[in-house]
């Protein structure tokens, strides 16, 4: 498959997760999305893995071009497994507090 | 048009349509929904690269774990009812123009970028998405970050622990 | 003889321990240990003076270089004195002058409290100390901070009583006009230390020959603006007879007997230079002689005591440069001496009067103080008879000489000085009369009062008049008697060979005559006139315009002062205001402004900021990858 699809395909899916933090304000909606831009662009890193493996098995059959592309994918998911797992109780913390999870109420900052 | 640019067309109209109704969903539970469907989705274009592992990782860890964790989280705090208050309409409308454009931007760019036209992914082909080759790798040039991700694991469940517990 | 290099340093330093002294010690000292201080170190530094004299006397010359004071590169100055006639001359003078005027400032001053009296004796031992430094110095340089010096004192002792508003104008007066003349003695060195590289006395004189002529013009016309305003010469004259706001001391020190002296000094140091350029010289001769005429014009209807002797001595120092410009040197310096006798004692004699007068100063409140004051009248009328040139007194000699020279130089310039000298007795002897003849005018307490001085007073005035008296012998002229002439022989070395008086000695006979007898008949005019029937009344016509001095001050006042001010008016209220303050507020409101503006940005709503982000991203890349496709892109989406 050209890569040029994929770029496209995962232009559209991380612009949906950056639509979706801006219009929406419920905190676990738009941490959603978030997770949708991960995985946007975890599909281009697996693509370009394997482009350039395609580009290297040409030259040389054994060869292990574009294992750490897919490597940064699983490191990734690691990342963002435990970013859940704190956004989500400081998202449980803030409903405890203000009764809602709405992120305009987290403007306590400004002051 | 073979199987794989069928499988891949399907695939991709799939991601895009249910990525959309995850955001128009009013419902935080269907949202949930349509994202497990992004996911699994992508999960089948990983199987169409030949990255049999991250497939199944996707399917486990995000589908299964994560989401089942965000379901989890809406339903104690009882958010499943539409009482999302909504944004003012010109709010969304610059959100959407501003992601629009951003989006714009990149696929100008990637339009732009002449030596990307002639590359090609390679499909349903190659062997370093299997369990074997990725697992070499990861236990043996990896294995540092490995190692730091663990320990990354039980601060992130340590910090969810102490901020659960503040009342 | 190194001696005199080991020493010579003793002749400021005393003063200026002096000064520190007084100056620090001025809440704890007495009132007669200051005295004491103050004297002493003028005392001592003129004992050194008069063994320097000792050492000079022969022929010799010396320059003592302490230290480099400004090292670079090629470029030094040392700190050096100059110990040769010339200066040895000026030293005696100032120190032996400033001695007596000391003494008599301890009784002058003795009403003021004991920490403003130390204060007035640290002024006076720094001025002595400026002045020194000015003589002694070995190079234009030295001899600017001197200059400088002198320039601080005046105006610290001007305004010595700062109480009054009126004479801290008058010390401001001084300064800046001081100031003015200063800036063209800068420019004078500067101008020497770019075309000759040097600023030593010796080291310019002997390079001085390989100046063009409109360089050396041009310095030397520098230089003479320095002279004009410290010798208060035509246009920059006017601060001095307002300094006369200074106690009746700090008027005999500085400005008669030896701060206005300071420009002769300097000329006629700089002799060589002048002789080089005739344009100077001529400037200087006609500068001179006009000021000469008009102070003494104005002095004629001046009714201050010390108003009149403040336009004397301008007219005096106008004589001065009439030597030096018609290349006298020598008449100069003597005529520098002997005014610094008789005008010292005039004006210690004036502040006697002032003193029994308790403060007053206007001559017509004065009269018939001849029986009251007989030490003061006496050495007072010798004051007059030396300053208006009768034989054998001092002023006769140092007179005569500059005339005789003036004559050989242009006739012209003879009449006139004559026609000055007449003027200047006229108006002395109207003084004198004024003064001492006729019936007393004061009230009915100040008649009660009037006494003797003590003798720390009279001593120095007994002093003075006595060397106003036979001042003169030191420079008899060679008509009178073969080689006579001490003082030219004193100072050969140091000054350039003056023109050979090539006039019959009959021609000076005449000469002598004439100038004896104009002025002999203008002091009898003025005593019959001024003893019987005073000139009370306000003048009118002419003498109005005389006793308002030639509208002199209201024409600086218009031409200069007013359109400054004018000028700073309109800086002040328009440029400073609107323009500056405007700016500098201005700024100041637009950041307020701005910071209230953009404060609104930090709304806390998480939502603002990530649309600011994700906008920003999409500029920056707009930017950045700007080579038009991306417009292309979206021309074309849009068609």
């Amino acid at each position: 498959m050209p890569i040029n699809y994929y770029i496209f395909l995962a232009m559209a899916l991380f612009s949906i997760g950056v639509i979706g933090v801006l219009t929406r304000r419920n905190a676990i909606i738009i941490f959603m999305c978030i997770e949708l831009m991960l995985n946007a662009v975890n599909l281009l890193l697996v693509a370009f893995s394997k482009m350039h493996h395609g580009a290297a098995v040409a030259a040389d059959a054994a060869s292990q071009v574009g294992v750490d592309g897919q490597l940064f994918v699983f490191f990734i998911m690691v990342v963002a497994a435990a970013e859940v797992s704190v956004g989500l109780a400081i998202i449980v913390m803030m409903y405890r507090n203000v009764h809602s999870v709405d992120i305009n109420f987290l403007n306590r900052l400004k002051n | 048009m073979g199987i794989t640019q069928i499988l891949f067309w399907v695939l991709s109209a799939v991601a895009l349509i249910s990525a959309i109704m995850v955001l128009l969903s009013k419902n935080p539970v269907h949202s949930v929904l349509w994202l497990i469907m992004v996911f699994f989705a992508i999960s089948g274009h990983y199987i169409l690269l030949n990255a049999q592992f991250l497939a199944i990782v996707n399917l486990i860890v995000y589908a299964g774990a994560i989401m089942v964790l965000f379901l989890f989280v809406i339903m104690l705090m009882n958010l499943n009812t539409t009482t999302e208050p909504q944004k003012n309409l010109w709010l969304k409308l610059t959100g959407a123009v501003a992601g629009g454009c951003f989006m714009m931007m990149f696929v100008s760019l990637v339009r732009q970028a002449g030596d990307m036209q002639a590359k090609t992914a390679q499909v349903t082909d190659g062997n370093i998405g299997l369990i074997k080759n990725l697992g070499k790798a990861l236990f043996s040039d990896y294995v540092v970050p490995f190692e730091i991700s663990s320990v990354l694991f039980l601060s992130a469940m340590v910090g969810a622990v102490v901020i659960g517990k503040k009342a | 003889m190194n001696n005199v290099l080991h020493f010579a340093w003793l002749v400021p330093f005393f003063p200026l321990l002096g000064f520190l002294v007084n100056g620090l010690g001025r809440n704890k000292l007495s009132k007669s240990a200051v005295g004491v201080v103050g004297c002493g170190a003028v005392l001592l530094s003129f004992l050194v003076s008069v063994w320097i004299f000792l050492q000079v006397k022969g022929g010799n010359t010396y320059v003592a270089e302490y230290f480099p004071f400004i090292n670079s590169a090629d470029f030094k100055i040392p700190f050096a004195f100059q110990i040769d006639q010339l200066s040895s001359l000026f030293l005696l003078i100032i120190t032996g002058i400033g001695f007596l005027i000391h003494l008599y400032s301890t009784a002058y001053m003795h009403e003021e409290n004991s920490a403003h009296f130390a204060r007035f004796f640290a002024y006076l031992n720094l001025f002595v100390f400026s002045m020194l430094l000015l003589v002694m110095g070995a190079n234009y340089v030295v001899m600017f901070i001197g200059w400088e010096g002198v320039g601080l004192c005046s105006y610290l002792l001007i305004g010595y009583w700062f109480g009054n508003d009126a004479y801290n104008y008058a010390a401001k007066k001084a300064f800046v006009m001081n100031r003015i003349g200063d800036l063209g003695f800068l420019l004078a060195i500067f101008w020497m230390l770019a075309k000759l590289g040097t600023v030593s006395y010796g080291a310019v004189f002997s390079q001085a020959a390989e100046l063009t002529t409109a360089d050396a013009t041009i310095i030397a016309i520098l230089l003479f603006v320095g002279a004009m305003g410290k010798s208060a010469q035509i246009p920059l004259y006017t601060w001095l007879p307002d300094a006369m706001a200074g106690p009746t001391p700090v008027s005999a020190l500085i400005h008669a007997a030896t701060m206005v002296t300071a420009g002769i000094y300097m000329i006629a140091r700089s002799n060589v230079l002048y002789s080089l350029s005739e344009v100077a010289q001529h400037l200087v001769a006609i500068v001179g002689l006009a000021t000469a005429l008009f102070a003494a014009t104005i002095a004629i209807k001046q009714n201050d005591i010390k108003k009149v002797l403040a336009y004397s001595t301008v007219s005096q120092l106008g004589y001065m440069f009439l030597g030096l410009g018609v290349g006298a040197y020598t008449g100069a310096v003597f005529h520098v001496m002997t005014h610094a006798f008789f005008k010292a004692l005039l004006f210690l004699g004036a502040g006697s009067v002032i003193h029994a007068m308790h403060h007053e100063q206007d001559i017509r409140k004065m009269g018939g103080l001849k029986k009251k004051l007989p030490i003061t009248h006496l050495t007072f009328l010798l004051g007059c008879i030396a300053i208006a040139g009768m034989p054998p007194f001092s002023g006769f000699f140092s007179k005569d000489e500059i005339l005789a020279a003036a004559y050989a130089h242009n006739p012209i310039y003879w009449g006139l000085g004559v026609a000055g000298a007449a003027m200047t007795a006229f108006y002395m002897f109207r003084l004198y009369a004024t003064t001492f003849f006729g019936e007393f005018r004061g009230t009915h307490e100040q008649e009660h009062h009037v006494h003797e001085s003590p003798s720390a007073m009279t001593i120095p005035l007994m002093v003075l008049a006595l060397l106003s008296v036979v001042g003169g012998f030191i420079g008899i002229p060679e008509v009178f008697a073969k080689d006579a002439h001490a003082l030219h022989h004193f100072l050969s070395p140091v000054l350039v060979t003056e023109q050979a008086h090539t006039m019959e000695h009959s021609t000076e006979y005449m000469l002598m005559g004439i100038s004896v007898a104009i002025a002999a008949i203008a002091i009898l005019y003025a005593i019959n006139k001024f003893s019987k029937k005073p000139e009370l009344g306000e003048p009118a016509g002419l003498g109005n315009v005389l006793a308002n001095k030639w509208y002199v001050d209201e024409l600086y006042d218009a031409v200069v002062v007013k359109p400054l001010h004018g000028l700073s008016v309109v800086l002040k209220n328009v440029v400073e205001r609107s323009g500056i303050d405007g700016l500098v507020n201005g700024t100041g409101k637009l950041v307020h402004y701005g910071s209230r503006q953009l404060r609104l940005l930090q709304s806390g709503q998480v939502g603002a900021y990530l649309l600011a982000m994700i906008l920003s991203i999409v500029v920056f890349m707009l930017v950045w990858f700007n080579d038009g496709t991306i417009m292309n892109l979206l021309n074309k989406i849009v068609k």
